[in-house]
């Protein structure tokens, strides 16, 4: 199967707590001066997992019955502020690969995409079922289903929302747009010349 | 949905084709970028052994890592030198626009591209950088972008992006004395929220608006992407035009009467349509201060940090959070908070009108013992200004650190950052947890007439009884 298709993903998952979680959490400003995105996995929420002496403070993706989580369960207004990629890569690189919270930025948003992480939303009841499912046990599995836009946890399922044409794309497996916009090189090359304005 | 608005029309004209996703290909006329969010995706144009398609519509500078006292080369910080240095070989090798420390017209992206009259109405324009919304004070559609859409501009220059909602938001009456376009953007975040903007365009309009110079409609365009709106922007008109005209990459002659017809066509008409409308009325208004840990939790300077039980039960954690973080108790007033550091400067208030009406504050007088003052001009351009009119001269006199040009303290990228928990009365766009370089540092966004004035009482004070 075409591995850029992702219509199911299944995992345990992690809870990260608070609203307005922005990408300076994410991922700290101090580490954007590396200028790659190989070492960003070992960054992600660097400043809640390490204290000043780089001694970890146990926070919750690093505490031992969430090592293995695949899956984000956030807040409101997830991945707000810098657009920088280094958050969603960091994400990725840590080795997540879908979130579902109440509401994400939109530029966060479309870097995700672009990088094959779906985030997708459901209410806050439904994330705090969700949540209380696996805080009580840490090694239940959720399913995300990208095609019957459910999620399911156990005997809990509940309705998700993404944009649709997000969903196309990880269904379609055409979430890196590069090969898309490419199609239609000649209509770029007309539209170039046709605008009235241009720098020479 | 919108219709005949500026946002519909620039949108079509550039709109490519609809992608079988079904977002829209839109063609990117106008494209930015700086050293942090760029060395990634022109590795990834060479590991695919692809070329920058249309150069001429690519510009570079940068600024987040550029030190503001020393900048002779190598650069002390050798993580920042190959940084710089990464982008001048990048610039080079793909044949892109540059503006280096030597050019004379270096500094934050979003100060020199106006500046210099290559942002224009009528455009699209992509940056990796949030705060790209600033461009679309000239009537522009400008995005803030990640890595990966860095490389798609380079390759196709175009995006592939999802249609947005067009809120207007109209301002009525006069801006009170002591109010700036800071205090009113503050104000919009705080009354709409930080996620109030999520999935809309900000079209902001009324006699405010017009009557504001660009600079002050920079900074309010700036933190649009603050209130969760993806862009913020302002119809042109003859304000624009005439700070456009003569401008170093500004249309010359002929070339100039046409596009200027352009310009008027591309407004939004008397009967444009629009998927919300909000009014301010800001006869009413004060200078603002934000309180907390996101630029919403921001409150007029005579009133009080609320408590929980005036807020909505969903912010009422955050407050929390942020009461804790910031220690600063709820209940309590903000005007008299005790600060450490005092920064002016960013691409929220790096300009001209920002230092002009900071050295009106300052002049004559002295900055408070123990308090360390920085003054971060946002372009090579502004600074050679500044000096020009004396206000370097003021503002060292005043005992403030005049500096050399670059993002500075905005998210302290470069040696400019607090220590421990100071606490700072800043003219930058973010006070979230840890942003000025300091895991435990705090941050008080506000105008440069408020820093200013807090930089000489040591204290949140208010500006009005100063002026």
């Amino acid at each position: 199967m075409d591995k850029r298709l992702i219509k199911i993903i299944k995992s345990k998952a992690v809870p990260i707590q608070g609203d307005d979680l922005d990408t300076d959490q994410i991922l700290p400003a101090k580490f954007m001066k590396e200028i790659t995105f190989d070492n960003m996995g070992k960054y992600l929420f660097y400043d809640y997992r390490y204290d000043d002496h780089g001694n970890s403070k146990n926070f919750i993706i690093d505490q031992s019955g969430f090592q293995k989580a695949e899956i984000m369960l956030v807040g409101k207004n997830f991945g707000c502020g810098s657009s920088r990629e280094h958050a969603p890569q960091s994400i990725k690189r840590a080795g997540f690969k879908a979130i579902i919270g109440e509401s994400f930025a939109e530029i966060f948003t479309g870097n995700c995409k672009a990088l094959g992480i779906p985030l997708v939303t459901t209410s806050k009841d439904n994330l705090t079922s969700l949540i209380n499912k696996i805080s009580t046990n840490h090694s239940t599995e959720i399913e995300i289903n990208l095609e019957t836009k459910l999620v399911k946890a156990g005997e809990l399922s509940y309705p998700i929302e993404l944009k649709e044409s997000f969903r196309q794309a990880f269904l379609q497996g055409i979430w890196d747009a590069s090969l898309l916009l490419k199609d239609n090189l000649q209509k770029i090359l007309n539209k170039d010349k046709e605008l009235p304005y241009n720098f020479f | 949905m919108s219709k005949r608005t500026l946002y519909n029309k620039i949108w079509d004209l550039h709109k490519i084709a609809t992608l079988p996703t079904g977002q829209d290909q839109v063609f990117i006329g106008l494209h930015y970028m700086h050293e942090v969010t760029s060395p990634a995706a022109f590795a990834m144009l060479r590991e695919t052994n692809s070329k920058v398609l249309l150069p001429h519509r690519n510009f570079a500078t940068y600024d987040h890592v550029i030190p503001t006292d020393n900048q002779s080369r190598p650069f002390l910080d050798a993580e920042a030198e190959l940084m710089a240095k990464t982008l001048e070989n990048n610039a080079k090798e793909f044949s892109l626009n540059f503006f280096g420390l030597n050019s004379g017209k270096q500094g934050v992206v979003h100060v020199i591209g106006p500046e210099l009259g290559i942002t224009q109405p009528g455009m699209t324009i992509a940056c990796g950088d949030s705060h790209t919304s600033t461009h679309g004070a000239f009537g522009s559609l400008a995005f803030g972008i990640g890595t990966t859409e860095v490389k798609d501009v380079l390759t196709t220059q175009t995006l592939a992006l999802n249609p947005l909602k067009v809120r207007k938001i109209i301002f009525q009456g006069d801006l009170p004395k002591g109010v700036y376009a800071k205090d009113v953007i503050l104000k919009v975040i705080a009354t709409l929220g930080v996620k109030g903007g999520l999935g809309y365009a900000y079209e902001f309009a009324g006699k405010m608006i017009e009557e504001l110079n660009m600079d002050d409609r920079m900074t309010i365009c700036n933190m649009a992407i603050e209130g969760g709106a993806r862009i913020g922007y302002m119809n042109p008109d003859e304000t624009t035009y005439k700070y456009i005209k003569n401008r170093e990459f500004a249309p010359k002659g002929d070339a100039w009467e046409k596009v200027v017809q352009y310009w008027e066509s591309i407004k939004s008409e008397p009967d444009a349509e629009y998927d919300d409308i909000v009014i301010f009325d800001i006869n009413s208004m004060e200078p603002m201060v934000t309180w907390g840990i996101n630029p919403g939790q921001a409150i007029g300077i005579s009133e009080s940090i609320p408590n929980l039980d005036e807020l909505p039960e969903e912010s009422r954690k955050t407050a929390e959070i942020a009461s804790k973080y910031m220690k600063l108790k709820l209940g309590q007033e903000i005007w008299g908070t005790k600060i450490d550091v005092v920064f002016i400067g960013s691409c929220t208030n790096g300009r001209m009108t920002d230092l002009r009406i900071a050295a009106k504050i300052l002049k004559g007088e002295k900055i408070a013992p123990n308090i360390k003052c920085l003054v971060v001009p946002g372009s090579q351009m502004i600074k050679e200004q500044a000096e020009k009119e004396g206000l370097d001269k003021i503002f060292i006199e005043a005992g403030a650190e005049w500096r050399l040009a670059g993002c500075s303290m905005c998210l302290a990228m470069n040696p400019d950052k607090l220590v421990g928990d100071q606490i700072s009365a800043s003219t930058s766009n973010r006070n979230f947890i840890g942003r000025q370089g300091s895991s435990t540092g705090r941050t008080i966004l506000l105008s440069p007439a408020m820093a200013a004035a807090a930089a000489l009482a040591g204290k949140i004070v208010d500006v009005r009884d100063y002026l």
